[in-house]
């Protein structure tokens, strides 16, 4: 099998600065199906890794398991210098309670495919509920914050609308502004325009190529080739649950070296 | 716009506008509502000139001390037992949604025997608990006893009611609460949790909000039913709304015009209930579209107007 060799800074020009996140060795088993075989990435801060390939290849599983959605069978995943999940105590290796595993989350923000925010809060009440009752902000400080990226948006007016009142496209650009609010040190997008009507898709792409363009630590696992050129410092393809290539994206894009990447790329032309 | 119109079917295209249209005249519905308001009247009228309901007994008895009183014993134990039902409920019911064996164990036998068993019996169990458990102690197991009770100073008529009443209606409190938590997408927890949300907060916050949508509905009817229940106490000797007209026809012998003094009441606090659990489903279906106020539904086509819309309303 082709499971890449250990990635160094090689994919970044940059300072050899600490990685964001590191995942070694990772394996994911549902019963007896291995969805992932053995993943190994590294993530520096301010990098945005765009994750392809096809249904079933393992990408929104290996993206869940970052932030512990999902528990790992093998290997490990850090997070800025966190082993996720788990803690080494007197040099055995511990499972987390469940308030630590949430105290490890807070420095994570997630955008999910079904947007999911929460139905029986307004917008605004989506957006702060995170800020006030898990990192203790002043009501406040969270409004005002949450009004500033509402309107970053454009959707400023829509603080006091229930969910269910807006489109498709503003409910996930409010999912996104729900995870900036907490300040995150790495974002996860999970499929974010996969539910969307395809008229509705631009709006959300153009909020992350903001986002991208800001600095933000993205991993972002998505369908859209084009958001992956415009946006990503770097292009990781999965199938069969290995990376099978990755680098910059006019490489990985422009002239696939894997077979599988050319197969997947030819029906995207 | 005319000449769009089709041609074959008669008048104007305004005379076809169904705004105008109107709705015909039924004579088989008024002949229907007729009958049955003749009926009803007719019934109405034969209630209430019928000596042997003894309508003026019932209004002299309506507002009776005793049956006052009664009526207090049963509204405030249906509260106690119905929110100790509710709080143990809820705890059975995370307990059984747990990935804890012990807990879902404890759970499920606790629910398994006491929804199993009349509650009628139950409550006599609870009532005569010194013939089995003379005195009631908390110790150490198998070690030294720390405090005791005479059990019968402990067990009174109203401690046997409000736990009897209770845990039986934790057991079914338990499986409504349980089907309510199923119900909310698991998306909804998962990405509470994803925000580093611990899960008592997850639960209190995010899922149970969504639960209620479908917990009161039965809760309301478990209410009602509980009102009723509390009837069941009268064999045990507590004074409730039953046992109060029992006590006076015992005396008077008037038992149908009391018992009609205990269901009107039955049937007043029921009503008001009713109406209660029609405000608490609105509340909960807040962000539902089926039960949206038309405001904010007008709101999302109202265009630029609608924050000022929706500030009116929230």
């Amino acid at each position: 099998m082709n499971i890449p060799a250990t990635i160094t800074p090689q994919m970044i020009e940059a300072a050899p600065v600490a990685p964001l996140v590191v995942a070694r060795n990772v394996h994911k088993s549902f019963d007896r199906l291995e969805v992932l075989k053995g993943i190994d990435l590294d993530v520096s801060p301010g990098e945005v890794v765009v994750i392809l390939g096809p249904s079933g290849s393992g990408k929104s599983t290996f993206l869940r398991c970052i932030n512990h959605l999902e528990a790992i069978n093998k290997g490990s995943i850090f997070v800025d210098g966190e082993q996720i999940g788990y803690r080494l105590k007197n040099d055995r290796l511990e499972k987390l309670s469940g308030n630590a595993i949430a105290r490890q989350r807070r420095k994570i923000g997630m955008v999910f495919q079904q947007f999911n925010l929460y139905p029986h809060m307004t917008v605004l009440q989506n957006i702060i509920e995170a800020p006030v009752g898990i990192h203790g902000e002043s009501r406040k400080a969270a409004t005002e914050n949450a009004m500033l990226l509402l309107d970053r948006v454009g959707l400023s007016a829509k603080a006091g609308s229930y969910p269910r009142h807006l489109s498709g496209g503003q409910q996930q650009r409010v999912a996104i502004v729900r995870a900036l609010a907490i300040k995150p040190k790495l974002m996860l997008f999970d499929e974010p325009t996969s539910a969307l009507d395809p008229e509705l898709v631009g709006e959300v792409l153009s909020t992350m190529r903001d986002l991208a363009s800001q600095g933000l630590t993205m991993i972002v696992v998505t369908h859209e080739i084009g958001f992956a050129r415009e946006a990503a410092d770097r292009v990781v393809f999965m199938d069969g649950g290995h990376i099978v290539e990755q680098g910059r994206p006019e490489d990985v894009l422009g002239k696939p070296q894997h077979p599988r990447t050319q197969a997947f790329l030819s029906r995207f032309i | 716009m005319s000449a769009a119109f089709p041609t074959n079917p008669t008048g104007s295209v305004d005379a076809r506008d169904v705004a105008t249209a109107h709705r015909p005249f039924r004579t088989d519905r008024l002949i229907l509502w007729t009958i049955t308001l003749a009926i009803a009247a007719n019934f109405a009228w034969v209630v209430a000139h019928n000596e042997n309901f003894g309508w003026p007994v019932v209004s002299q008895y309506f507002f009776d001390p005793t049956v006052i009183s009664g009526l207090y014993v049963s509204l405030g134990l249906t509260v106690v037992a119905m929110a100790i039902g509710v709080v143990l409920g809820l705890l059975l019911a995370i307990a059984r949604l747990s990935s804890d064996k012990l807990a879902f164990t404890l759970a499920g036998l606790f629910i398994w025997f006491f929804r199993g068993t009349p509650l009628l019996v139950q409550l006599i169990f609870w009532y005569n608990l010194s013939t089995l458990f003379p005195t009631l102690s908390i110790g150490i197991p198998l070690g030294p006893t720390l405090a005791s009770w005479d059990t019968n100073s402990v067990i009174t008529p109203m401690t046997a009611a409000i736990v009897g009443l209770a845990l039986n209606e934790a057991a079914y409190m338990a499986e409504i609460i349980r089907g309510g938590l199923l119900s909310v997408d698991r998306g909804q927890a998962e990405t509470a949790e994803a925000f580093g949300m611990a899960r008592a907060r997850t639960l209190w916050r995010i899922v149970i909000p969504q639960a209620m949508r479908s917990i009161v509905p039965p809760t309301g009817n478990q209410l009602i039913s509980m009102i009723k229940a509390t009837s069941l106490v009268s064999v045990i000797a507590m004074a409730d709304l039953l046992y109060s007209v029992q006590s006076i026809y015992n005396a008077t012998f008037e038992v149908i015009p009391m018992l009609l003094v205990a269901v009107i009441w039955y049937l007043l606090i029921t009503s008001v209930l009713n109406i209660g659990q029609g405000y608490i489903e609105r509340y909960y279906g807040r962000g539902d579209r089926r039960s949206g106020d038309a405001a904010a539904d007008v709101s999302t086509n109202a265009g630029p107007v609608s924050p000022i819309v929706q500030e009116a309303n929230h």
